[in-house]
């Protein structure tokens, strides 16, 4: 079961999993402010339903959905809606965000339940209360999970695909919540065995985690009949890649441009599938999460289950930071985003904050021109040819790349970035052309 | 709980790097090399030493003297001009008139390299362009063999290793029948098969206990060579086995057709400069392609190459032209090779 379940390609960075991977979750203290962008997901913003100088009370829905295609948000703590205004966020531009200044002392009870019996639930109401919980992908991708339930009526889906892998160095939130919750993950996966009406679920989980492997299937044991099997997968990035696992478990590949509904998978993370496990009989909705904090750069690594909104700033505070700190990664060390404001907030799709020394990315080396070594070629999990993409991004022939060198069927792994000897920045180079395509087509 | 005091930097992902540098790479090729060198000069004598560190340190000289006159910074500190300087010496015969070698050094990385771009950027083989037009401007001198092994090759230099620029070189073998009892015939291996159909036993060549250019007569540690760079993922394996492969695949059949007239397979694989061109020169990233159906044929067509080259045409050893042609058609090989991606029908 160990060998061959994988994908072709890919790199093995050192994982530095070591820090955390041993530390439980531990609730983080409230924050005196929390910062919550009306944006955390894939779509449209959600539209504010409280004003400034309300009071709120922890769990109570403080924003709606703006259309299908955007979340709910609740309150993360019982407090006084002081503003609604820009604020700083990971992506850089400010975005409109309520700013709660937290009651201190209070018991932060949640008031705001509706207990439901979801096993009487229809494949739809399941996925209304998904929608109605502020659900997003927590793994990184941050798109509406109600979206995700909901395949294109032409896809026939059979199979649920659930992501333990955690690929990202450095993150291990995802392993201790399988460590620590596999019943709610598997109540999780129940329900939408359910809403999507499959008979077969699949939970791929690399195999430097056995531990999690074997508390999950300890407790599939008390689930005899279930459909639900886990499997180890090679460990190796970007393995959480849902292309990838789906190759790895079932053997499939989705083509070029295609969901995985298009070859009969919906595919979730273990974070979100956990979380609803235990949200949905309670009808609460997603104010708080796990985040691994971790990197040199940090005194106290741990996982910390966070209230969203939590800025980065208290986390810092909180963990504390060494003379090594150089730069603040929000997600993993792969594909996660380096702050420029310590005032940039916790959100839901956000699964670690890593503080990481000044050479770790080596950008001091010099970059020497492309040798044609191949390992771009030998590394790149979608059989792309990055050392060629790269040669014509230095000449800025975008279209060339587009047309000619699937660059749009890079997903920005960074592996290419990562091996290059001679420093190209690789990676670098493809969000540039794609941007660049993208105004040029926009513009046209 | 303190106020961190961190102004945080903006850089983008990925933001962890693999450490190996282009640096690093061309250095251990330079080491794979160290030990076929060695062997050379005690096979050969004080000749091969003076012979390598002519071509070294021209080769360098010229980087340095291109990137001043481009205006560029030094680039001799990534290592692939000392490999250029090396190979080059390690082609040539053992008793080559230094200025020629010189001359050979100068081409290789002025024509061969720094006029393309330098590193990165060369389309051919920079050690190969500086060997061909040697071949072409000297070929007496580069067909001048001397054998391995004579008794005062640690007190007396070769005698048309010093001959002075411009002048026709001192022939040799005088000096060789003065070194050793038995008359020497001053031909190499493939020389000897092809036109006195003399055959030498593969052990001779594993352990380069024949004449032939001062790196390729020892097969044992061109592989050895070949392995470490293999293992430590330095070279593409793909491209020797592939070049030796080729060279296999057109052997045998003749050699089964008519196993007087044609060498046994393992003499091919082990004689001439296949094995140093396969393990050492074939595999040049640069001038190789990328993809991994290109690498195979481009390694099998520079080893097919090779041995037609070898049996149907006029020179004794083809691995040369087969690799230069190699290298200007990878570009192509790589362009018509492109892997389908993932999950594309």
């Amino acid at each position: 079961m160990l060998f061959g379940k994988t994908f072709e390609h890919g790199i093995h960075p050192d994982d530095y999993k070591s820090l955390t991977n041993g530390l439980p979750i531990r609730r983080l203290p409230f924050a005196p402010t929390l910062v919550l962008p009306l944006q955390q997901h894939t779509g449209k913003p959600s539209i504010a339903l409280v004003k400034p100088g309300e009071e709120v009370v922890r769990g109570q829905p403080i924003a709606k959905a703006d259309g299908a295609m955007s979340v709910p948000l609740h309150a993360p703590a019982t407090g006084l809606i002081k503003d609604i205004d820009l604020r700083p966020t990971a992506k850089g531009p400010k975005a409109p965000s309520i700013i709660l200044q937290v009651y201190q002392g209070d018991p932060q009870q949640e008031a705001y339940e509706h207990p439901k019996d979801v096993d009487a639930m229809t494949p739809a109401e399941i996925r209304q209360a998904v929608w109605d919980s502020g659900m997003v992908g927590l793994g990184g991708a941050a798109f509406p999970t109600h979206i995700k339930m909901t395949p294109p009526p032409e896809h026939q889906v059979d199979t649920l695909v659930v992501n333990g892998c955690e690929c990202e160095p450095y993150l291990t939130c995802d392993h201790r919540l399988m460590l620590e919750q596999p019943a709610n993950l598997i109540q999780g996966i129940k329900y939408f065995m359910k809403a999507l009406q499959v008979k077969r679920a699949i939970i791929g989980v690399e195999d430097n985690k056995m531990d999690a492997v074997h508390a999950i299937a300890a407790e599939l044991q008390k689930h005899p009949g279930s459909g639900i099997e886990v499997q180890a997968v090679k460990t190796k990035y970007p393995q959480g890649a849902e292309k990838m696992l789906i190759k790895a478990v079932l053997n499939r590949k989705v083509p070029p441009a295609s969901l995985p509904s298009s070859i009969g998978v919906s595919i979730f993370n273990v974070g979100t599938l956990t979380q609803l496990g235990e949200l949905l009989p309670s009808g609460r909705g997603v104010i708080q999460r796990v985040i691994t904090v971790s990197g040199t750069g940090i005194k106290k690594p741990g996982n910390y289950l966070t209230p969203v909104g939590t800025p980065v700033r208290f986390l810092l505070e909180y963990a504390g930071i060494t003379d090594k700190a150089f730069q603040v990664v929000l997600g993993g060390p792969m594909m996660g985003m380096s702050v420029s404001s310590l005032d940039v907030p916790v959100t839901k799709a956000m699964s670690g904050m890593v503080v990481m020394e000044e050479q770790q990315d080596r950008r001091d080396r010099p970059i020497h021109p492309c040798i044609r070594c191949g390992w771009c070629v030998e590394a790149c999990p979608m059989m792309l040819n990055p050392s060629m993409l790269g040669l014509l991004a230095s000449s800025s022939d975008y279209a060339t790349m587009a047309s000619d060198y699937h660059l749009n069927d890079c997903f920005e792994c960074g592996s290419c970035s990562y091996v290059c000897p001679s420093n190209i920045p690789l990676v670098q180079y493809f969000r540039i052309a794609k941007s660049v395509n993208r105004d040029r087509a926009a513009a046209a | 709980m303190s106020q961190p005091n961190l102004k945080p930097n903006l850089r983008s992902s990925p933001h962890l790097k693999h450490p190996v540098t282009v640096e690093q790479i061309m250095r251990n090729v330079v080491y794979a090399m160290l030990p076929i060198c060695a062997w050379s000069i005690y096979a050969f004598g004080i000749s091969v030493a003076l012979l390598l560190a002519t071509t070294t340190l021209v080769a360098m000289a010229t980087e340095s003297l291109f990137c001043r006159l481009s205006g560029r910074a030094s680039s001799i500190g990534d290592w692939s001009v000392v490999i250029t300087g090396i190979l080059l010496g390690l082609t040539l015969p053992p008793g080559f008139p230094l200025w020629m070698a010189a001359v050979g050094a100068f081409v290789a990385v002025g024509l061969g390299k720094s006029l393309f771009g330098g590193l990165g950027y060369n389309v051919m083989n920079p050690a190969l362009v500086g060997r061909a037009f040697v071949q072409a401007a000297f070929p007496v001198a580069i067909t001048t063999w001397t054998p391995p092994f004579l008794p005062g090759r640690f007190v007396e230099l070769i005698p048309s290793t010093l001959t002075l620029p411009f002048t026709r070189p001192v022939p040799v073998d005088a000096w060789i029948e003065q070194q050793q009892i038995d008359a020497f015939s001053g031909a190499t291996p493939l020389a000897l098969h092809k036109f006195d159909q003399i055959s030498t036993p593969v052990s001779d060549l594993l352990t380069g206990m024949v004449a032939g250019s001062a790196g390729e007569t020892s097969a044992l540690l061109i592989i050895a060579g070949g392995v470490y760079l293999a293992a430590r993922k330095f070279m593409d394996w793909r491209i020797p086995v592939s070049v030796l492969l080729g060279a296999l695949l057109i052997a045998l059949p003749l050699w089964l057709l008519d196993s007087a007239k044609y060498p046994d397979p393992l003499f091919v694989l082990m004689s001439g400069g296949l094995m140093l061109g396969a393990v050492f020169m074939a595999s040049d990233m640069v001038a190789s392609p990328v993809t991994p159906w290109g690498v195979w044929v481009y390694g099998l067509f520079i080893g097919i190459l090779t041995v037609i080259i070898r049996q149907f045409g006029g020179l004794t050893e083809g691995v040369m032209y087969a690799i230069l042609l190699g290298n200007v058609l990878s570009p192509l090989i790589s362009s018509v090779t492109q892997s389908r991606i993932f999950g594309e029908r």
